[in-house]
């Protein structure tokens, strides 16, 4: 067991004091950070107002369009397509018809592109015209209709809140802060799969093109050499991770002090003006709404099983990474070829997250998250969503148990082929030799 | 002398080929013992079960006295491979002590040990340079403090020599020398015979898998000497016909005979003696292990085959 922890001394402190692992360290958060409000940032500033000539043939839209930072609206006289340009408008809405029913109701004439911001906002506010014009059919007043404006447009007036039920206490229910947490645990799982398996088959695959890997076992078993890298590295990340939280928590409280409200208002409004469209400005004005709320989540448990399927899902895919590392030669394409059906997997977790955290208790959700290939990402996107309420305790104590169970398999696996291939030189393994070497007795 | 190492009928099996098949042999503390072999013969193989790395199928390996146990035993062995290197990136003093350390040493012992083989090597300005800046023949040199830093009893060395000028060659033999005198047990694997001649005290040739000579240096000329002689006269013009020899070269004054069966080299004195032709110089020429070598491995196709094994 001493010469294990000689190993992992030296696998951690020789990647720390890597100059490679500082700069990923600092530049990472920073990076996220950037791309979150940088994007929401452009979002705002990209929008550009068009001016849009309305020719309306029913005079029930006429003069009720209201100019919004996507879109600027006059009403020239005798407008035609072939005109409006030396009106100077960029666009030309011909409303030919209310009725539905009837073609060529609608129609936008333009030379070019003006980007579906400018076609959410007709749609937005046609629809809003029309609201108004069928209500005042009915004998709604336009004073009446003012007033119903002002005070739905007042935030206080919807005091929304969820709650959920679990036994006789109730607790209250953020979806969106369980979102993004689940979301970016999830992520950082799925990157970090790859970043330290990668690492783990790089530092295995060193060991043999330098040809120290007969010197080292002579001294140590294999599998001791193996399992001191795997746990070396792990401590690597586990540092980083940290340096990660306490950055990122440091800078996302330094950002918006640095950002001017004014960016951010028109974020909001760019958010209106195209719900569909803006899902960066959202994550960041979620991040600065999350911080809010944030003592909503039950953090303890969330960390715990965080670092928990950090660990697992890395234990369980380093062993898997180590034996390509050990079976391949100087050639990076062999490691490509190896790698795939590693890689596999973990893509498909990714994937399977992105649905199971729309649905936290469905099926597929259930079945990513006990099977311990995709456990590490899957059930990091559900547990946010609440235990034991989204996920039972047992389907969480399951999903443990087999990753536990799954990661001493994979290292057991892996540490036969890692026994044979670190030794061989000159030819790649094929599948069938290394199921042989697994097979094989001592 | 005490034996440090006995390997009894060892044998390891692979897929495809009897790696090792039925190798016995043993190693007296302090010799330098010379394992030969054509590529291929399992001499890898054979390093590799006596270091703890593979287990061998059949057969034991006693070191000093008891039942080889690679988990302990690992001190007592420093085992340079053929195929060898260090980690590119570190630095030189931290490898050593690294390896060091792996091999059962505290801390301090480890730096007390690399300090003073350093310098012995003239190595110490080295200690803060990478790995990857040495050359070739001071990786090597680096290589061999590693193995034997430790101070085992067996030191296995594979091909040690290979890209050292004479210089560095020279110290590490030396090095080998010392290591011998002091009690260690040194196994020297190599191809070059003119090294082994002048090196190892013992040598055992293993090919195919089989151990096919086994013996001291000497002991070995002597069994495969050919009875050929160097003979010089004072003047020439002598009468080479005799029954007891024939001549193989004559190079003027200078002769290589041949004695033929059933008589000795005192008949061929006899007849020179008995023309009245001084001898100025008659000795007995031994055949080089490089001819042994060829000898008995030639024959045999120079790769070896694969092969079904049925174990």
């Amino acid at each position: 067991m001493n010469k294990v922890w000689i190993i992992i001394r030296r696998e951690y402190l020789t990647r720390v004091r890597n100059k490679t692992f500082l700069l990923s360290t600092f530049l990472f958060p920073l990076i996220m950070i950037l791309f979150v409000f940088g994007s929401a940032y452009l979002g705002a500033k990209s929008i550009q107002q068009y001016k849009i000539a309305v020719k309306d043939e029913t005079n029930l839209y006429k003069n009720n369009f209201k100019t919004g930072n996507a879109a600027f609206f006059g009403y020239p006289d005798q407008v035609t397509t072939s005109n409006y340009k030396e009106k100077g408008y960029e666009g030309l809405l011909i409303i030919y018809s209310a009725d539905q029913q009837k073609a060529d109701s609608v129609r936008l004439y333009s030379d070019k592109e003006l980007g579906l911001a400018t076609d959410e906002a007709i749609k937005n506010q046609m629809q809003k015209i029309n609201e108004e014009r069928l209500l005042m059919e009915k004998g709604v007043s336009r004073a009446i209709l003012d007033s119903i404006h002002a005070k739905s447009a007042n935030e206080d007036l919807l005091n929304y809140r969820s709650y959920k039920i679990s036994g006789s206490e109730l607790k209250e229910d953020n979806k969106a802060l369980a979102y993004g947490i689940g979301f970016g645990s999830g992520i950082i799982i799925y990157i970090t799969l790859f970043v330290y398996g990668a690492s783990v088959m790089r530092g295995v695959m060193e060991e043999k093109t330098n040809r120290i890997a007969e010197v080292m076992v002579s001294s140590v078993k294999p599998f001791q050499l193996m399992l001191g890298k795997i746990i070396g590295i792990a401590a690597v990340g586990l540092t980083q991770l940290l340096l990660w939280i306490i950055l990122i928590t440091v800078l996302s409280s330094v950002i918006p002090v640095l950002l001017s409200p004014d960016v951010l208002q028109q974020a909001q409004q760019a958010n209106q003006s195209m719900p569909n469209m803006a899902q960066n400005n959202t994550m960041a004005l979620k991040v600065l709404e999350v911080k809010g709320i944030m003592a909503t989540a039950n953090w303890p448990l969330i960390i715990g099983c965080f670092l928990f399927y950090f660990l697992g899902g890395y234990l369980f895919y380093a062993a898997l990474f180590a034996a390509v590392g050990s079976v391949v030669n100087e050639d990076p394409q062999e490691a490509q070829s190896l790698m795939l059906p590693i890689t596999m997997p973990i893509i498909l977790g990714f994937i399977m997250m992105t649905s199971s955290i729309q649905n936290p208790s469905g099926p597929l959700a259930f079945w990513g998250s006990i099977i311990p290939f995709t456990s590490p990402i899957v059930m990091m996107s559900r547990i946010p969503s609440g235990v034991p309420d989204s996920v039972p305790y047992w389907q969480l104590g399951l999903s443990m148990l087999l990753l536990i169970a799954g990661f001493l398999f994979t290292t057991w696996l892996s540490g036969k082929i890692y026994r044979t291939g670190i030794l061989m030189y000159g030819k790649k393994a094929s599948w069938k030799e290394m199921i042989k070497w697994v097979f094989r007795k001592s | 002398m005490s034996t440090i190492l006995e390997i009894q009928h060892l044998k390891k099996y692979f897929a495809s080929q009897k790696a090792v098949d039925d190798i016995s042999f043993k190693l007296e503390k302090g010799s330098i013992f010379g394992l030969l072999g054509p590529n291929g013969a399992g001499k890898t193989t054979l390093i590799r079960m006596i270091t703890g790395i593979f287990y061998p199928d059949e057969g034991s390996i006693m070191l000093n006295g008891k039942a080889f146990n690679p988990v302990n035993d690992v001190i007592d062995i420093g085992y340079m491979p053929e195929e060898r290197g260090l980690y590119k990136k570190m630095k030189v003093g931290e490898q050593a002590m690294y390896l060091a350390q792996l091999k059962g040493l505290s801390k301090a012992e480890a730096f007390e040990r690399v300090k003073y083989w350093f310098e012995k090597f003239e190595m110490s300005s080295w200690w803060n340079k990478k790995v990857e800046d040495l050359s070739k023949g001071m990786g090597q040199k680096l290589q061999f403090v590693t193995t034997v830093l430790h101070e085992p009893k067996l030191v296995i060395l594979d091909e040690p020599f290979s890209g050292l000028d004479p210089v560095n060659s020279n110290l590490i033999k030396d090095e080998i020398y010392n290591l011998a005198k002091k009690g260690t047990s040194i196994i020297f694997s190599t191809h070059r015979m003119e090294q082994v001649e002048e090196i190892c005290d013992h040598i055992v040739l293993v090919n195919k898998g089989n151990k096919i000579l086994d013996g001291g240096v000497n002991e070995v000329k002597q069994q495969f000497k050919e009875n050929i002689f160097n003979l010089e006269l004072d003047t020439d013009g002598a009468s080479l016909n005799h029954p007891s020899f024939h001549v193989e070269k004559q190079n003027g004054k200078e002769l290589i005979v041949k004695i033929n069966e059933r008589h000795n080299s005192n008949d061929v004195l006899l007849h020179f003696i008995n023309q009245n032709k001084k001898i100025v110089a008659f000795h007995e020429i031994l055949p080089s292990l490089n001819d042994i070598f060829i000898h008995l491995v030639e024959g045999t196709p120079t790769a070896r085959q694969f092969e079904t094994v049925n174990a």
